[in-house]
């Protein structure tokens, strides 16, 4: 991955020295690790709850009302992003170390997944939003 | 002349260098188990977060019906396994950038494999022991 970026660095305003940081590759990476560690933490977290299924079906039910209150909502919302990024743009680094083109089309490939997350992303939001946003103002 | 002859005096005494392709091995998993994880995870997450009234029909009821079914029993337990597989290797590396004393890098890396056991042990054992007929 260091290398790929090396070239598109030539044509961009900030000094000449640095091939890779700053540049749109890195913050891609960044996001990638940001996104993988939070992931990692929820499952963590995620695992200890669904185990409450083997102490007793109250437990299980208790803790998983929690998931349904609206600001734990808007979080799931959130980690359904995080872990959509890091998909995508893990497909995206894959293509990058396998296909003999992808090097060269790094940055477009940033592009293509940026827009698929936005395309999945609004329906995905709706979804997973829309009974909480009706039970808070549908008057119900 | 005596400088030529002191190899790199300030060197610090570190172990040898690794004689396997471990971290070789631990770059391909990464790329392996990820793309079983992308159909894995995001499956999950469309069935428990968008289909069908996502997270709100989610209880007890709704568990015991999804693992009386040995396909989604599999699909969890290979879940569980790679992403936390997938994810420690992923936080090895992101210690081993970060951590900048070794007893910090060291006692890091014991909790990180000390919560990877954990999860992944107590995940299993869940699966596998899971009883619909449980009484409170």
């Amino acid at each position: 991955m260091a290398g790929t970026t090396a070239p598109e660095r030539a044509g961009t305003s900030k000094g000449g020295g640095t091939l890779y940081r700053g540049d749109l590759g890195m913050w891609s990476w960044v996001a990638h690790r940001i996104t993988g560690v939070l992931t990692f933490f929820f499952l963590f977290a995620h695992v200890l709850d669904t185990a409450l299924v083997r102490v007793s079906p109250d437990a299980y039910d208790k803790v998983i009302e929690t998931y349904k209150n609206p600001i734990v909502n808007l979080f799931e919302v959130g980690l359904v992003g995080a872990v959509l990024y890091h998909a995508l743009n893990g497909i995206r680094v894959m293509l990058v170390d396998f296909w003999a083109k992808g090097p060269r089309y790094q940055r477009q490939m940033l592009w293509a997944i940026l827009g698929v997350w936005v395309l999945v992303m609004i329906p995905g939001t709706y979804f997973m939003m829309v009974r909480t946003v009706s039970d808070l103002f549908g008057g119900h | 002349m005596s400088e030529l002859t002191l190899a790199r005096p300030r060197t610090p005494r570190r172990p040898a260098a690794r004689r396997n392709n471990f971290e070789l091995y631990s770059w391909l998993f990464m790329r392996i188990s990820g793309v079983a994880l992308v159909v894995l995870v995001l499956g999950h997450l469309f069935i428990m977060n968008i289909l069908d009234g996502g997270v709100h029909r989610i209880n007890f009821g709704f568990v015991a019906g999804r693992w009386a079914s040995p396909f989604w029993q599999f699909w969890d337990l290979a879940m569980l396994w790679l992403a936390q597989i997938h994810g420690g290797n992923g936080l090895r590396t992101v210690i081993n950038d970060y951590a900048r004393k070794d007893a910090t890098r060291f006692w890091l890396k014991v909790l990180l494999y000390c919560s990877m056991v954990l999860i992944i042990a107590l995940g299993t054992y869940v699966i596998f022991t899971f009883d619909p007929n449980i009484t409170d």
